[in-house]
């Protein structure tokens, strides 16, 4: 049973954290705490069914149009919605809550309330210890760890991730310095939802697609950053797993009580703001960026 | 004379309008008939397809008879939103009675939803037949304050209580298959049922029923309704040793079970409740990997009556999907209209007493009220189905083709299949 409990936390962290790395990172460096980054994973499964499944393309070119279709349509609403209110973190939140139900909403109208299934990239499973994973669960596994590292060379080794991080510690400095902060700030909006983007390519076949899935993993991944520290990507990965082994160790100690898997994750990331209010790698304070 | 004259012309050129126009319409009688479901919905579009097949089938033939004048039914369609707000469900309803002035309604889908509307239905006296909600509560609430709740009536599907039968007489199938085919005496089942009101029951009778059935429970796993995956249940289900997985599911999680189910292989056989695999869209929603999931339903291509398969043709003609038990408005419509031709008027205390005196041969089997306006369970009655998914298809499975249920055969039923990979797994 432990090694079941291993693998399957594992599996749960990982597809976790594709979705909360995303998110943390649009909140780490630009400060925007995008409701609507699930929002976005819920289009790009929309449109890699759409070009897969009805359009008969090839799988792993429906989720590079799907990825880049949903980039451009991140950077329109970024450029025409969140830009403008940026400043006001309140008015930012309650925008991104309108555009993912606007999204929805959208969804809901093109394709109806059905559930429909994503092919997956690949097909079939494999033993780990005895236990059983399918392949599309253990590409995201590798895919999660692959971004992860991708995502903190951009930031640490590249100019633009240099323009990036200051722009986070002082956006009018940075500007002061020359950076661009309006095209950082597109550049940072485009990698995270392009983040939730693949994030929908690898996901999307192991849930139902519908237009309200960006809602349940939207609670989880904010338990997760709040767990990990609000902005840390670090927080984020490592928050991701340990509500992934929570979740997992409810199912297979009390069975019956496995609707409470959810409540057990948030009650985890309770206690531990309540001892530690800035998370597990958040910092205390502002002034610390 | 000059007066007269343009009298004359212009009754002329009043009539020649009138000719151009066209002879006014003469007046017909009109039957308002809300529908009202999740029109966003596959249940909802159901509703609406099975009531606008009904209503264009019994216009062509003259309409509804009330008396000695012919009524035509017009539909009025009410999308309740009932998936998302219980509130919302309340207010279509209300407008569509106070607005739309529909004169009867039939639909409703979700039971908190159904309860809400049945209160708003009662209230305006207004006969509601419903098409979608199986609690029992529903139809107790006729049986204990009948002046309040006559007017409403169940059609489809069979109520919880009569589910939980017949879901126990498919585990009990499923169990002799493995008895037979496996050598297994005492199967080991797990329960996989989501954490609902109308799933509590049927766990609690399977804690009773299942030892007296030769079966052993080796657990029970209660997911949330709302929750998006299963892998960890499967593997403690797998690592406990199950041979059947007795399914209670009534939310897309049935898509995601199966999926991984299939995928997976889990070497026991699925059989319950599924209500996503009542559907025909399931086979592309689990890209084929639900293959073997058996539930119970209300449609299979069998000749439940002799209106079963016809009925299904059209169904999948006008509507391009096969028919969900949503699809039970077609049913209601032909109720209602017998009722108010034997009532002989619209008056709803009337057409309720020829409700209650209901007995037709319909698509899903013959069809009498009980006392509490519930429809009648059992063999030569409404008797539900098991179907199981094989090769793409849905088929019939239970009752059982040898005819060993009470000797009720649907022609057109097939023989249950283990999965493979399962006999494969458990094979002396």
């Amino acid at each position: 049973m432990i090694e079941a409990i291993i693998i399957n936390g594992l599996i749960s962290g990982g597809v976790y954290a594709l979705l909360a790395v995303g998110f943390s990172l649009i909140f780490g460096v630009a400060r925007i705490i995008n409701i609507a980054h699930t929002a976005f994973y819920m289009l790009a499964a929309y449109f890699i069914y759409t070009f897969a499944h009805l359009l008969g393309l090839n799988p792993f070119l429906s989720v590079v149009l799907s990825v880049i279709i949903v980039i451009l349509i991140g950077l329109v609403t970024y450029k025409l919605v969140i830009d403008p209110v940026r400043e006001h973190g309140a008015t930012t939140l309650i925008v991104t809550i309108a555009l993912a139900i606007i999204f929805q909403e959208v969804m809901l109208i093109a394709f109806g309330g059905h559930f429909r299934g994503v092919p997956g990239l690949v097909s079939g499973y494999t033993e780990i210890l005895g236990v059983k994973v399918t392949y599309q669960y253990l590409l995201t596994f590798g895919v999660v760890l692959v971004v992860l590292l991708g995502t903190w060379a951009l930031l640490m080794k590249t100019k633009l991730g240099i323009a990036i991080r200051s722009t986070a510690q002082d956006r009018e400095v940075a500007n002061l310095m020359g950076i661009n902060v309006a095209r950082t700030g597109m550049m940072t909006m485009a990698i995270a939802v392009a983040l939730a983007a693949i994030a929908g390519a690898l996901v999307a076949p192991l849930r139902v697609l519908e237009p309200h899935m960006w809602m349940p993993p939207l609670v989880t991944i904010l338990a997760i950053v709040v767990l990990g520290g609000l902005g840390s990507i670090k927080g984020s990965f490592i928050g991701a797993f340990i509500l992934g082994f929570a979740e997992t160790l409810v199912v297979f100690l009390v069975p019956s009580g496995a609707f409470l898997k959810g409540a057990v994750a948030l009650t985890i990331m309770l206690i531990v703001i309540l001892i530690r209010p800035e998370g597990l790698f958040g910092v205390a304070f502002e002034e610390e960026r | 004379m000059n007066r007269v004259m343009k009298g004359a012309i212009l009754l002329l050129l009043a009539c020649f309008v009138m000719v151009a126009a066209g002879c006014p319409a003469p007046v017909v009688n009109e039957i308002k008939i809300g529908v009202i479901g999740p029109m966003a919905f596959v249940q909802g579009e159901h509703h609406w397809y099975g009531a606008q097949l009904a209503a264009e089938e019994i216009n062509a033939q003259g309409g509804i008879l009330v008396g000695d004048e012919w009524y035509q039914i017009t539909l009025a369609q009410v999308d309740s939103n009932e998936m998302l707000s219980v509130t919302d469900a309340a207010t279509a309803m209300e407008m569509a009675i106070t607005v739309e002035n529909v004169d009867f309604l039939v639909g409703g889908f979700r039971t908190e939803a159904v309860f809400a509307m049945q209160d708003v239905a009662m209230g305006y006296e207004v006969i509601f037949l419903g098409c979608g909600a199986a609690t029992v509560e529903l139809c107790t609430l006729v049986a204990d304050d009948y002046e309040t709740y006559k007017y409403w009536f169940r059609v489809t599907p069979i109520n919880s209580s009569y589910l939980g039968m017949v879901d126990f007489l498919l585990l009990g199938m499923v169990a002799e298959e493995i008895r037979a085919e496996l050598g297994i005496e005492t199967p080991k089942v797990a329960i996989l049922a989501e954490m609902a009101v109308w799933a509590d029951s049927i766990v609690a009778a399977a804690y009773v029923y299942l030892p007296a059935m030769g079966m052993e429970i080796v657990g029970e796993w209660r997911p949330s309704p709302i929750a998006t995956e299963v892998m960890a249940e499967l593997s403690a289900i797998e690592a406990a040793g199950a041979h059947i997985i007795f399914t209670t599911i009534s939310g897309p999680l049935g898509i995601t079970y199966a999926r991984q189910w299939g995928e997976l292989e889990i070497p026991a056989a699925s059989v319950g409740i599924n209500v996503e695999a009542q559907k025909e869209g399931f086979w592309d929603a689990t890209v084929g990997k639900g293959n073997y999931e058996m539930t119970m339903n209300t449609y299979a291509r069998v000749n439940i009556t002799d209106e079963t398969i016809p009925f299904i043709d059209r169904f999948v003609e006008s509507a391009g999907e096969f028919p969900t038990y949503n699809a039970g408005t077609y049913e209601a419509l032909y109720i209602l209209k017998a009722a108010i031709e034997r009532a002989g008027t619209l008056d709803s205390d009337a057409v309720v007493a020829e409700l209650e005196n209901t007995d037709r041969i319909g698509t899903a089997g013959r069809i009498v009220f009980t006392d509490a306006h519930d429809v009648t369970w059992g063999p030569g009655y409404v008797t539900g189905l098991g179907v199981q998914w094989q090769d793409g298809e849905m088929k019939c499975v239970w009752p059982p083709a040898d005819g060993s249920w009470e000797g009720v055969v649907y022609e057109g039923a097939v023989d249950y299949v283990l999965p493979p990979w399962m006999v494969e797994y458990w094979a002396p």
